[in-house]
């Protein structure tokens, strides 16, 4: 068995100083394999976004390891984090954090620009990135002319078009309507199917149901651990529909 | 990432709020454009007045007598003749005992080449002013008619296009002949041939030998050609009357001997005056060298506080550049902590935002150019600017420090915000 792409250890977050002092995760222990699809669950508070935003490297933990694909997020300097975040992580928010003012097209190219790709291939990888989304018909609307599922959609292809090791989404069908959100989920089985990590938070059971492996987190402590599906077969929904 | 991808960013920031960045750039333009007109305007009005000076001649020294009391109107003038380190000249130290006007006499007396012999031509000079002259049914108030010696015209560079000077037998014979300057024959003759017809003078008659070259920019109120230039008798004879003069031009025999022949005229004049010791002198000399140093360096001074009043106007729209950015930072710190979340390293962050402010500068200073340069075709205030290229540059190159100096404190805290503090940001 390969080394997991995501190892966290006795990872613990602290925000505020003195009385006010919040532990917002206490000892948090977790692996997760490569071509898992694990989905995150709690209420609010229960400290899923702040493991979220630890494993997104976006915040850094109080104490506590964390490595990604055996690198330690902890030993990295500002610019390789940046790097880090660029090519091994890719991130999709629940409030889909397109950049205003820029096509659909511009935003999905965006991580490859920083990523020093010239252009002609980052034109390439976006338009491939976008129609494996759906969104190829509407490549030059701006933000604000999207709908909210196709603006996740578009998020969900800039996160895709690094190829990274890990794709985070927090929450991602918490501001979309049902069909949306059976869209979304549908583009998220097929990444899983086709081998891709994906670590998920959700507050809904419908959504965990599409998940191999689900954790509850209640007041930032993991209290249940439910594997739904085999690590390197296709995600529960698909077998079902398969079945 | 390329600087090319960090400047098509940070374009597409400023393109994304016109009214914004053109006001800001507005700030920029208005302050160096004043940099450089306001230095032009101050080099344009140096220049004419050394211009000015330079046409009073050249190594020349005026005296004109000096009354207590008096210093007023000559008072800058005394002052910067005397300023120039000759002892005497123009001085009042302490009472006066008796006061002496110039006279002949005293002109004749500086001709003495054993006593002074750095003076090499002396013109005593009367003046009538408004003499009124007729010639035929034209008639026209010479705002300046000047009886002196043939050495005047040298002296004080006033040479002649047409006809020619008097001479010194015009001078012994009291001839009353006169030589016209520019807008004198205009007023008079219209497009006629002046020469060797006759103008009557205040009720005098006298003939036309010569025409001035026109002395060109006015330099103020006074037409520095709405003069008449004669013998020194016939004018004294018809007009002023032979008791005094009004000045003693001495040219010095070379640029270096200024200064000794000023010393020489004032030891002479002093002695023929009885002025000794602490007694202030009745008479002051105005050195043309010295006046020139003295003006030189005033509109100088005048020039830097020009400039230095534009700059501040310059610094009040770099201060423009920081509040924007500024502004334009917290906005968009929710874009920063995307940009940020997908992988933009801090660099690319700070060369965004130091771009934007550079260009905001940037276009705002060649903007700037470009107006200051329309602006010096036009006269100001009756000045001709001269453009000085050192002050474009100068401008330019401040306002894109500018940029860079007070774009870096927004671009910084742009670059070091946190991109989970930058995300939640609303």
């Amino acid at each position: 068995m390969t080394a997991p792409v995501l190892s966290v250890q006795n990872l613990v977050k602290e925000y505020g100083e003195g009385d006010a002092r919040v532990r917002a995760l206490r000892g948090v222990n977790l692996d997760v394999e490569q071509g898992d699809y694990l989905a995150i669950m709690g209420a609010s508070g229960s400290g899923k976004s702040t493991l979220m935003n630890i494993l997104g490297c976006l915040d850094v933990p109080t104490t506590g390891r964390y490595l990604i694909d055996g690198a330690d997020v902890g030993q990295l300097d500002e610019h390789q984090l940046a790097k880090l975040r660029n090519r091994r992580v890719g991130f999709v928010f629940q409030s889909f954090n397109l950049i205003p003012r820029m096509s659909a097209l511009a935003n999905v190219e965006l991580p490859l620009v920083y990523g020093g790709i010239g252009q002609a291939e980052r034109r390439r990888r976006a338009l491939a990135a976008l129609e494996q989304v759906g969104l190829t018909d509407r490549i030059h609307h701006e933000p604000n002319q999207l709908s909210g599922g196709q603006q996740q959609r578009v998020a969900v292809a800039r996160a895709l078009i690094t190829a990274p090791a890990l794709l985070l989404a927090d929450e991602p069908t918490g501001n979309l309507d049902t069909a949306s959100t059976q869209d979304v989920l549908e583009i998220m089985d097929r990444l899983s199917e086709s081998g891709r990590t994906i670590v998920l938070i959700t507050h809904e059971n419908d959504v965990a149901a599409h998940a191999k492996r689900v954790i509850r987190l209640v007041d930032g402590e993991i209290v249940e651990d439910v594997r739904q599906g085999p690590i390197d077969g296709p995600p529960p929904r698909m077998a079902g529909v398969a079945r | 990432m390329n600087q090319l991808e960090i400047l098509r960013f940070a374009l597409r920031g400023l393109l994304a709020n016109k009214m914004r960045s053109s006001l800001t750039t507005l700030g920029i333009l208005i302050g160096v454009a004043a940099v450089i007109l306001l230095v032009a305007v101050g080099e344009g009005s140096s220049q004419s007045i050394q211009k000015n000076i330079q046409r009073l001649g050249a190594n020349t020294l005026t005296i004109s007598p000096s009354f207590s009391g008096g210093g007023g109107g000559g008072g800058g003038f005394a002052r910067a003749g005397g300023g120039g380190g000759a002892p005497g000249g123009g001085q009042n130290t302490g009472p006066r005992t008796q006061a002496r006007e110039l006279s002949l006499a005293d002109a004749k007396s500086l001709t003495d080449k054993t006593v002074a012999p750095s003076v090499a031509s002396v013109s005593p000079v009367v003046t009538a002013s408004s003499a009124a002259t007729t010639y035929g049914a034209a008639s026209h108030s010479i705002s300046q008619l000047i009886g002196t010696y043939p050495s005047y015209f040298e002296a004080t560079n006033k040479p002649v296009t047409k006809g020619t000077y008097f001479f010194n037998d015009d001078v012994l014979a009291a001839r009353k002949v006169v030589v016209l300057g520019q807008t004198v024959v205009e007023e008079l003759f219209g497009t006629l041939d002046p020469i060797g017809k006759q103008v009557t003078i205040s009720g005098v008659p006298f003939t036309v030998v010569g025409v001035l070259k026109e002395s060109g920019s006015t330099g103020g109120q006074q037409d520095a050609d709405d003069v008449a230039i004669a013998p020194l008798p016939a004018v004294q004879q018809s007009l002023t009357g032979f008791d005094s003069l009004n000045s003693i031009v001495v040219q010095a025999s070379g640029s270096a001997a200024t200064e000794s022949a000023q010393s020489e005229v004032t030891a002479i004049l002093n002695q023929r005056h009885g002025i000794t010791g602490t007694a202030s002198a009745d008479f002051r000399i105005l050195n043309q060298a010295t006046l020139q140093e003295t003006v030189s360096a005033a509109t100088g001074t005048f020039t830097v506080l020009l400039g230095a009043v534009a700059a501040i106007s310059l610094l009040v729209g770099g201060i423009g550049i920081t509040n924007i950015m500024l502004v334009t930072v917290t906005e968009r710190t929710r874009e920063i902590g995307i940009r940020k979340a997908i992988g933009a390293p801090r660099s690319a962050i700070l060369g965004q935002f130091l771009m934007e402010a550079t260009l905001l500068s940037l276009v705002g200073g060649l903007s700037g150019v470009l107006v200051a340069f329309l602006g010096t075709r036009f006269t100001i205030a009756g000045i001709e600017p001269v453009l000085v290229p050192s002050s474009v540059a100068l401008a330019l190159g401040v306002s894109v420090g500018i940029g860079l100096f007070f774009g870096s404190y927004p671009a910084n805290r742009a670059a070091k915000l946190r991109p989970i503090q930058a995300l939640r940001h609303e």
